[in-house]
């Protein structure tokens, strides 16, 4: 330990300790600092007073503002409903074929549709609606598998696909691999292929696979493929093709078919979001009149 | 006298001192370093371009854990050990206590925990806790190396031949001690079987968060700040050759940051089940915190007092200098963030990110850079093998850090606003995927930044490599001279 000396550049004098050559200064502590830190407990006991703070086991103290984060949220899920009241009372009272004359109507319904669209629906459909092949329908085409007007898609969402509610859509296809041999799928893969090739009109019936597909298709998906949406059952003849449209694709859903399900919209959100679904994917380019 | 290079008086060999295994620690550190960055800038690419995640193994999740416990455990606790078995023999005047056999297991154990901790991470075995991924196998492990650390620390502070311990030492202390319990605490779990790696944790739900939480705060607390003030103490004023600016200061600064830090935590869990109350103490605690963390800003960056013209031309002492400039930066944004009506912003965002790297990048590595170039030439009794060199690192690394921060401050900023944007009629105006596409060219000038930043890292470790070939050319040429001469 060495005498305290004076530091030539600063003019402070050191503690008068060294360790390994490394000295220190005796500079009083900057007042800034001192002030600044008190200014910090002093800010730090204001937000206790004010907020929830103070807690005992039993207990807490609320705070002066008399805030806590369940009551900010209640408050906002509030004000955002009223100020939305008058809009959603109305769209709730407007027959679903009506709310599109409407334009402001229709503005909040594609609105409030999109919002509730991308939160709940484009997990499956994608974003824009664009679906994903070999799993969920685009809803941008006018190819509807129930139905494209207002009231058949509020009905499907509403309800669901295949869903346990016993107003949901219902239909099941069967399994034409325990009823037709391997050719005869063969020979009706030929004819469904077909159905879209407009060259193939006039020759079309005189395929094998003919006679099988209006003893076996054609009360469903109707005897030019034009399909059923009363049944669910898809158009066959033209180029959408949710499970793939190549040969092996159409024989492989002939024999064994893959069925969609899509939940009962109606029994999660209310009906007034389920009314903004429907407007909102029957303006996205191909809702029915 | 120059900063650079080594003086005489610290090359000299002190009889008793273990330097060996503080040369050890420092090359692991730069070797981890190198892994540490890699594996963030792998991951950094993952979050731009996802068809980067390779399969189960190689996926963002399971490398994450890599990246970060390969910066704070593998980089930033190497170096730790490293400098804190330096300054304590040297500020003591003392060899380590436990002798060379006690240190040399400190080495290989704490080696050994991070590879058996790191191999864990790609095959999906973790804790799901920030920092505290490790298994249990591996918590026990690291336990029994920590109390070796800690029994070596401080029989050497014990037996040191100092009328008092330097202040770089309690922080040191500090680290080691906090670390200690935190790590007991937050890791506190049953195994399912001694044959498996799988083990429940003693605590559940919101309880389980807030102790999580007090841990990982913590360990940003102790960890990554008490342990490198301790640094900062030692290297700053001896590159600088200049006394402390303030002893009183040190202490005050010393006694409040280790009482205020203990108590932020639930800062972390705002808006979450954690009771409001404890959500308040959170914010009160951490606005404390603030001019304490200045307290040591001021006291490093003052030290230099005098001698701020060695700035232009030290390129080692301004590595420390803006680490400490760095770490008054991020320790004033951090109180800003905790208080609830910002964090209901920046939480769940890129800003977090942005905030935690600028204490990283700027602080934690700076420090670490800075220390490195110190240690390296006086560890093995040469000089620098480039000056020049660290100059480039210096500002290819600062460039990196603007990238990165910038960058991910906009992207936090912008998915907090995305996230409560509201349309005209009071809907949400985006879906999270919106937000998630808007984050890609941020993602990039992210990743671009990480990658200047590995290349500062490649240069320093290319720096080390010949410093140490010089060296051993030396002693080589040393103890041929004589022979040729006779």
């Amino acid at each position: 330990m060495s005498a305290p000396e004076r530091d030539p550049l600063t003019g402070q004098l050191t503690t008068g300790h060294e360790w390994d050559g490394i000295k220190e200064l005796r500079t009083p502590i900057p007042n800034w600092w001192i002030v600044t830190f008190v200014v910090t407990w002093v800010f730090a006991i204001g937000y206790l007073v004010l907020f929830p703070s103070f807690a005992t086991t039993r207990d807490f103290a609320p705070g002066v503002l008399g805030w806590s984060s369940s009551g900010q949220l209640k408050k906002a899920i509030n004000a955002a409903g009223d100020a939305q009241a008058a809009w959603r009372t109305q769209l709730q009272e407007t027959p679903l074929d009506k709310i599109e004359a409407d334009d402001q109507l229709r503005r909040f319904a594609v609105a409030g549709g999109l919002a509730a669209f991308n939160e709940n629906c484009a997990a499956c459909h994608g974003v824009g609606a664009g679906g994903q092949i070999g799993q969920f329908p685009a809803l941008v085409d006018d190819d509807w598998l129930w139905g494209g007007t207002i009231a058949d898609i509020y009905q499907t969402i509403q309800h669901g696909v295949r869903d346990a509610n016993p107003d949901s859509r219902q239909s099941e296809m069967p399994a034409f691999a325990d009823i037709l041999s391997a050719e005869e799928i063969a020979a009706t893969t030929e004819f469904v292929l077909s159905l879209a090739q407009d060259s193939q009109r006039q020759t079309r019936s005189d395929l094998p696979g003919a006679a099988i597909f209006a003893e076996n298709c054609a009360s469903c998906h109707g005897d030019q493929g034009q399909g059923n949406p009363e049944l669910g059952a898809p158009k066959l003849n033209d180029a959408i093709w949710l499970y793939g449209g190549s040969k092996d694709a159409i024989a492989q859903q002939i024999a064994a078919p893959r069925m969609g399900e899509m939940p009962s919209w109606g029994q999660r959100l209310d009906d007034v979001t389920v009314r903004m679904l429907a407007v909102y994917v029957h303006t996205l380019g191909g809702g029915e009149r | 006298m120059s900063a650079v290079t080594a003086e005489p008086r610290d090359i000299e060999q002190i009889p008793g001192y273990n330097e060996q295994i503080v040369r050890w620690f420092t090359l692991a550190t730069v070797v981890w370093a190198i892994f540490g960055f890699a594996a963030g800038l792998f991951i950094a690419l993952q979050l731009a371009f996802p068809s980067l995640n390779f399969g189960e193994y190689a996926s963002f999740g399971r490398l994450r854990p890599l990246h970060v416990s390969g910066v704070v455990f593998a980089f930033a606790g190497n170096a730790l050990i490293a400098t804190s078995l330096y300054v304590v023999q040297r500020t003591c005047q003392t060899g380590l206590w436990g002798g060379r056999q006690l240190a040399i297991l400190l080495f290989f154990g704490y080696q050994a925990f991070l590879v058996i901790a790191f191999t864990g991470y790609p095959m999906g075995i973790t804790q799901s806790k920030e920092y505290a991924e490790p298994e249990w196998y591996a918590d026990i492990l690291l336990l029994v190396v920590w109390v070796v650390y800690l029994c070596i620390f401080t029989g050497t502070l014990i037996r040191r031949r100092e009328p008092h311990i330097y202040v770089a030492n309690w922080f040191y202390l500090a680290f080691i001690i906090t670390v200690t319990v935190l790590h007991i605490i937050n890791n506190l779990s049953m195994p399912v079987s001694w044959a498996g790696t799988k083990s429940y944790s003693q605590f559940g739900g919101v309880q389980d968060a807030l102790i999580q939480w007090w841990y990982g705060h913590n360990m940003i607390g102790f960890f990554l700040t008490a342990g490198f003030i301790g640094i900062m103490y030692y290297f700053v004023p001896k590159q600088a050759g200049r006394p402390i600016y303030s002893y009183r200061l040190s202490i005050v600064h010393f006694w409040a940051l280790i009482f205020l830090y203990i108590w932020a935590g639930p800062h972390h869990l705002h808006y979450s089940a954690l009771p409001d109350w404890a959500q308040t103490l959170g914010v009160a605690f951490s606005i404390m915190l603030w001019i304490p963390s200045w307290g040591g800003m001021i006291n490093g960056i003052m030290t230099l007092s005098g001698a701020w013209g060695k700035l232009r031309t030290d390129p080692i002492l301004r590595f420390l200098v803006v680490a400490v400039a760095f770490y008054g930066m991020a320790t004033f944004e951090g109180p800003l963030m905790s208080i609830k009506s910002v964090n209901a912003l920046s939480h769940y965002t890129d800003w977090t990110v942005g905030h935690v790297h600028s204490g990283a990048l700027g602080w934690v590595a700076f420090m670490i850079f800075g220390a490195v170039y110190y240690l390296v030439p006086r560890l093995w009794r040469t000089q620098l093998w480039s000056i020049r060199l660290v100059e480039w690192h210096f500002w290819i690394a600062t460039i990196a850090i603007v990238l990165y921060i910038t960058s991910m401050w906009v992207a936090g900023i912008a998915q907090g606003l995305m996230w409560r944007a509201y349309d005209q009629f009071g809907f949400l105006q985006y879906s999270f995927a919106d937000s998630v596409a808007m984050l890609h060219p941020y993602y990039l000038v992210r990743a671009l930044g990480g990658a200047l930043y590995l290349l500062g890292g490649l240069l320093m470790a290319f720096n080390v490599l010949m410093t140490i070939l010089r060296s051993q050319n030396q002693t080589r040429a040393g103890a041929l001279l004589p022979a040729t001469q006779h």
